[in-house]
């Protein structure tokens, strides 16, 4: 845990790390956080934020975000943008679970309506949404069908009858990327996601059924109209991916980018996990057709957890989902690469954005926001653990700075191995249970792993991205239910 | 050297494991071993039921290991297949590394075992074999 002494303030929450740090850095280190959070960081962020710094075309600086800490390759929580005609593409500034995301979903019930049926809830949202190793969820698809959800995203899934289209219109990129080729998927992903659209999946995966408490609202006007527009009005957030067919796209096409880097492309990188592909070429282009089918698949998959969702607050409160007014506030992804247009040095470029563990956060006024929150900035989801709760975050003009990246979570601290050491899935359940919240486990190993002190504090994370000047706090969501994968 | 793994201390998202063998196919079955016991609560009650055969080759013996491991995981979530190996042979001719293994294994029961990690890759982040005076060691780190 030591920042680098050559690391200096440049800002607000703002850290930069010079070219010299590290051999062949063609752009700088930038680490938005406080002062305290980032010298928390683990050493390994700066090291692999240097790293990426060294890839062809990357272009303003390797970005950290407020809650970065080690990955693979990559930190998780780096943003890196290239130049799409002389940069590359790399499945690790990515992640493995392409197009991870987060999905807020609002209803007018408030707590104390909530609350005697909250263990209830739980355990049928447990039931209609799978979580664990080998879950298979209730949508049988043929491979053909399993094509078209890999082209439509989340559309599909309206279309089949599992949301609507005002939905749609609360969803990053209205839940389909257009460039997805699901020939450039190999068949052994797509027989390994067949049967995965509607489970939420495992590690750091869940639903949650969450309280906005008054006191929370660090906007209350922004927080109503994002739909957060009564005291202790209850939402439900949950988080997941593309499932194992997002990890095969990536692992299939990381061991192909390895094999052709030197080869082909005459390409060396630092870690094998940059492993990368100019963009512009066969491999780059069909590793993000098929990044887009996985981007795709996993917007079909949080539109029908929603259905489901829907289904199970229905079943519980004998209403109708429109009388119960469950409705999406915004769903957006935290794993993705994306075409996207932004001012570099006085003049628009295109860039290809990497974000791995970071949450695109538009600012008012943004030509890709829906119509109700051009005036608002773009909704940006924080999952924090589920002791301490999660943020409703919005997007700010000064995002600029980042290519409008935030946060997307608290950021784990410790090793999955070394949280199961200092506490036991069970105690954790019943020390949960004592506070008011409601745990399901599909495994109690991965509770354990998951505990709140395994995370930095979300409060502290979502502060420094107000400081920074990346996003703004709107809500506070404090948990009484969850569904842990 | 006797054949076994042991969980380390990893990246902070994952899981990560140091396994070691006299030879490199007893390398490669105690890191089938090691998915195994990520996977499951109790490795030991998985019974051989189901049998395959794989081969598979890449450039390197540490590239043959990732693509081994991610064979598994590629079973387990599309196959619905718990397996180990319970034989493996690697070879390495000039520029190239190959396997044949036998997998044993279970269909994957949540009525039969309580389920720990969901493995979903086997990662190239750190990933090294290196050899040792008495055999072999590999540290892989599992994506969970």
């Amino acid at each position: 845990m030591a920042a680098p002494p050559i690391l200096r303030r440049v800002g607000p929450a703002c850290f930069e790390l010079g070219t010299s740090f590290r051999e062949r850095m063609r752009v700088p280190v930038r680490v938005f956080g406080s002062e305290k959070l980032v010298a928390e960081m683990d050493d390994q962020v700066f090291v692999q934020a240097a790293n990426v710094a060294t890839l062809p075309g990357i272009v303003g600086a390797s970005f950290c975000m407020p809650d970065a800490h080690w990955g693979y390759g990559f930190p998780i929580g780096g943003v890196a943008a290239m130049d799409p005609e002389t940069g590359v593409i790399s499945p690790g500034g990515i992640g493995f679970d392409i197009n991870c995301g987060m999905r807020l979903v609002a209803t007018r019930l408030v707590w104390n309506e909530v609350e005697p049926h909250l263990r209830e809830l739980v355990n049928a949202l447990a039931e209609r949404v799978p979580a664990g190793v080998g879950s298979r969820g209730f949508v049988r698809l043929t491979d053909e069908e399993f094509g078209e959800v890999l082209r439509q995203g989340a559309g599909w899934a309206v279309r089949a009858g599992f949301g609507t289209a005002d939905d749609l219109a609360h969803t990053e990129a209205e839940g389909c990327l257009p460039g997805a080729n699901p020939e450039c998927v190999s068949g052994r992903a797509r027989e390994r996601g067949l049967h995965q659209i509607g489970t939420l999946g495992s590690g750091n995966h869940y639903l949650e059924i969450q309280v906005a408490h008054a006191e929370g609202l660090g906007d209350p006007e922004l927080a109503r109209a994002f739909g957060i527009e009564r005291p202790e009005q209850v939402v439900v957030m949950f988080h997941c991916g593309s499932r194992g067919f997002g990890h095969q796209v990536a692992t299939d096409y990381l061991q192909a980018f390895l094999r052709a880097m030197p080869t082909k492309f005459g390409l060396e990188v630092i870690d094998r996990e940059l492993a990368c592909a100019p963009f512009r070429s066969r491999e780059g282009q069909d590793y993000f057709a098929a990044m887009c089918c996985a981007a795709n698949m996993s917007f079909a998959n949080r539109q029908v957890i929603l259905h489901r969702i829907r289904e199970v607050f229905s079943d519980v409160f004998h209403r109708s989902s429109d009388e119960l007014g469950i409705r999406c506030v915004y769903d957006v992804a935290h794993n993705t690469a994306k075409l996207e247009e932004h001012e570099v040095e006085g003049h628009r470029r295109q860039l290809l954005v990497h974000r791995k563990g970071a949450t695109r956060a538009f600012p008012p006024g943004h030509s890709e926001l829906p119509l109700d929150y051009r005036r608002t900035g773009q909704p940006v989801i924080v999952g924090g653990s589920m002791e301490t709760g999660s943020y409703l975050l919005a997007g700010v003009a000064s995002g600029a700075a980042s290519f409008y990246s935030t946060a997307h979570g608290s950021g784990r601290t410790m090793s999955r191995t070394r949280a199961r050491k200092l506490v036991r899935g069970g105690a954790l359940q019943e020390q949960l249970a004592a506070r008011g919240i409601v745990v399901y486990a599909a495994s109690l190993r991965g509770l354990a792993e998951e505990a709140g002190f395994a995370y930095k504090s979300v409060d502290e994370v979502a502060e420094a991205t107000e400081e920074a000047g990346l996003s703004r706090r709107v809500a506070h969501l404090l948990p009484v239910g969850n569904v842990k994968g | 050297m006797k054949a076994g793994f042991e969980f380390v201390e990893g990246a902070t998202s994952d899981l990560a494991f140091v396994a070691q063998a006299a030879t490199l196919d007893g390398l490669f079955a105690a890191a089938s071993d090691a998915l195994v016991a990520a996977t499951v609560e109790d490795p030991s009650a998985v019974v051989p039921s189901e049998r395959r055969t794989i081969a598979l080759a890449e450039p390197d013996v540490e590239l043959l290991l990732l693509r081994f491991l991610n064979e598994l995981v590629w079973l387990r979530d599309a196959r619905g297949l718990l397996l180990r190996a319970e034989s493996v042979h690697v070879t390495r001719p000039k520029g190239e590394a190959q396997l044949e293994a036998t997998l044993v294994g279970e269909p994957l029961s949540r009525m039969r075992h309580a389920l720990a990690a969901d493995v979903k890759a086997a990662t190239a982040h750190g990933l090294r074999i290196e050899a040792r005076p008495d055999g072999f060691e590999a540290r892989v780190t599992l994506d969970v």
